[in-house]
């Protein structure tokens, strides 16, 4: 059920012949009250799909704008358990699917197949854990299918082709394509290949094939979402949210029409 | 016991790969490499050169006699890592690591440091090999350990002072690997400590176990048998894994692992992950870890900086769920005492680090005949850390006598 609404999203999308725009907020950061209103704004503003951020203390894969906000979220005191919690109170209302991303310690401390069940009674899609590799997701593979959560994998600049060809294979909810060579946050430029790097990538995706990681303006997502199905934005709308600009989340998320 | 690590890179539960995509092909690069290296009598031949002629191994096994008699216990034995070429265990692993990264084809290391001493053996074997060099340290650490951090620039190498969270190891390790995601294509992480994914873990104990094989050669030459017992620091543990790997398989030969008690266990500023912690996964691998129960990492406290870690490596996690490796802690004031003792007692500082090692002594003699022998990793000196002993000192709960 949970999976279904991410995979139904996305169709609706395509067969518009839109593309998909997936805002990254993390939970906690303006106050967990705020979270549901954040959702629905986002909602509204045209958002596909929301990755909502559970703040971990040792994000090796984030750059400076998303510590800082995981920093405000844990010193406001959020856990694990009150995001999920305040979800679950709009979980009928709501008509967007939400991912989760975090680290894998939050979910392994919280207990891998609890954490699975929970997610599922909030009305949770997927879950993106960008430091469990192929290698280890046996960890949560069997737990997320139990509860219909899709493992949302990423893909890297420096996957090798074997690597490319197993994750797209495996893909569930959307195959994330990171695209650029180090942590989140914006970037001026692009490598050139990435074009090619993308389109290749949704030729043999199982699910559909959404850029993100330093996606910053209107035009990289112009640029960006030609070659694939979408994009994930997330410092530039955490920092925007943050500085309380909404206007430029609404022309970010609205710039995937044009 | 079973030869540890698996295919996988797992001892028993711990261990593992946790790492972000972007860095997997370079994990599997590097296994690949040292998997060829130690298998070519090469790479063995120019380490062997490198440790000799350069570090100056074979460290001695030193009789603490004046020790020895004022603890009343145990003939006690120092293995002498503070004699190293850069004062510290930690020049074993970069000396093999720098090797690993030419084999690689790579001209740039980046690193962290706590106490410095590692950054400094990286710092030392870049200029060496002829290596680009770049240094993650925290704030607090970069303000404890000055000295160590113009040394690094000395050698050439650059020192980024990380601000992040405490401003500590666990922050410096942090950025290292941020910096590692975004320039993975012709930079190696030399990692310092026996954590970290695999196969870090593997590389720094293989690289670090030659003192366990020079002591158990020595001990035997000097009195004809195994010791007793043997004790080491433990913050992420290299020093420790590697005095201890060679004697797993003994099982009359008692093993102790010392790690940093800060304050006091029950005031919970301490960095005792195996002691206090349960099993998390930071850094790239699941092992035991100081972490609150929502699974956030919480900071590790030690007078030492090098001990400042919340987590420890995997394999000494599987050695205590083992019941291989008793691991206990010592707090910061045991350690202080412990450098003076040695000091007046052997003409020895040693560093901060290895004087929780020292310390377990005190505990142990009691318990020990007069027959038996104990070995204490003495992983680095303490020139270093002459400044922070004697703040410690002048502002107090710390008496002279």
């Amino acid at each position: 059920m949970s999976k279904a609404m991410l995979d139904n999203a996305f169709q609706t999308v395509s067969e518009a012949g839109e593309k998909a725009f997936v805002p990254y907020i993390m939970a906690g950061d303006g106050g967990l009250e705020s979270l549901n209103e954040r959702i629905r704004f986002l909602a509204d503003s045209g958002a596909t799909a929301i990755e909502l951020g559970l703040p971990f203390s040792d994000p090796v894969a984030d750059g400076p704008t998303i510590q800082a906000a995981g920093i405000r979220a844990l010193e406001a005191g959020t856990t694990v358990q009150a995001v999920l919690d305040e979800v679950a109170k709009e979980r009928a209302s709501r008509n967007v699917p939400l991912v989760i991303m975090t680290y894998l310690n939050p979910v392994f401390a919280y207990g891998v197949e609890a954490f699975a069940s929970a997610c599922a009674a909030a009305g949770i899609s997927g879950l993106i854990l960008p430091d469990l590799p192929l290698e280890e997701e046996g960890l949560v593979v069997e737990a997320l299918k139990k509860y219909e959560i899709a493992l949302i994998r990423l893909v890297a600049l420096t996957s090798t082709p074997e690597r490319i060809r197993a994750l797209a294979e495996r893909a569930e909810g959307f195959l994330y394509a990171v695209t650029v060579a180090g942590t989140t946050g914006e970037r001026a430029t692009f490598v050139d290949q990435l074009g090619t790097h993308l389109q290749e990538l949704k030729e043999i995706s199982k699910a559909p094939v959404l850029a993100g990681f330093g996606v910053s303006t209107p035009e990289h997502v112009k640029e960006l979402s030609q070659y694939c199905d979408g994009v994930v934005v997330g410092s530039k709308i955490v920092d925007a949210l943050h500085q309380g600009d909404r206007q430029q989340v609404k022309d970010l998320i609205m710039s995937r029409k044009q | 016991m079973a030869i540890y690590p698996t295919e996988t890179g797992h001892y028993g539960n711990f261990g593992g790969r946790f790492v972000p995509e972007t860095l997997m092909p370079a994990i599997l690069e590097l296994e690949k490499a040292f998997k060829e290296a130690k298998e070519d009598p090469a790479f063995q031949e120019e380490m062997r050169y490198y440790l000799k002629q350069y570090v100056g191994r074979e460290t001695p096994l030193y009789y603490a006699e004046r020790l020895s008699a004022y603890l009343g216990g145990p003939k006690i034995y120092l293995k002498r890592e503070d004699l190293n070429h850069t004062g510290a265990h930690k020049i074993n692993n970069t000396i093999g690591q720098a090797l690993l990264t030419q084999r690689m084809g790579k001209k740039k290391v980046v690193a962290e440091t706590g106490a410095g001493q590692h950054g400094v053996a990286t710092a030392t074997v870049s200029a060496l090999l002829g290596l680009e060099c770049i240094i993650f340290m925290g704030k607090e650490d970069v303000r404890r350990q000055a000295l160590n951090v113009y040394r690094m620039e000395l050698l050439g190498a650059q020192v980024v002072s990380v601000d992040q969270g405490n401003g500590t190891l666990k922050d410096a390790v942090n950025e290292a690997m941020r910096y590692w995601t975004a320039n993975v294509e012709d930079t190696h992480y030399i990692f310092g400590t026996a954590a970290g994914p695999h196969p870090f873990p593997q590389i720094v104990r293989d690289f670090q176990r030659i003192i366990g094989d020079e002591t158990r050669k020595q001990i035997i030459e000097a009195e004809g048998k195994l010791p007793e017992a043997i004790v080491a620091c433990v913050g992420g543990g290299s020093n420790a894994i590697g005095m201890f790997y060679p004697f797993v398989d003994d099982r009359d030969v008692k093993m102790y692992g010392v790690e940093a008690g800060g304050m006091g266990l029950p005031t919970g500023k301490h960095a005792a992950s195996l002691t206090e912690g349960k099993a998390g996964i930071l850094h790239g691998s699941l092992s035991y870890l100081l972490q609150n129960n929502d699974g956030q990492v919480q900071e590790a406290h030690s007078i030492s900086a090098g001990l400042d870690y919340p987590g420890v490596g995997p394999e000494h996690s599987y050695l205590k769920d083992a019941g291989r490796v008793a691991y206990d802690a010592v707090t910061d004031e045991e350690a202080l005492e412990a450098v003076r003792l040695l000091s007046r007692t052997e003409g020895i500082i040693p560093a901060l680090e290895s004087a929780h090692a020292v310390a377990y002594c005190k505990r142990l003699a009691p318990v020990m005949d007069k027959e038996d022998v104990l070995v204490v990793c003495l992983s680095g000196r303490g020139d270093k850390d002459v400044n922070t002993i004697r703040e410690a000192h002048e502002t107090g709960g710390d008496s002279d006598e």
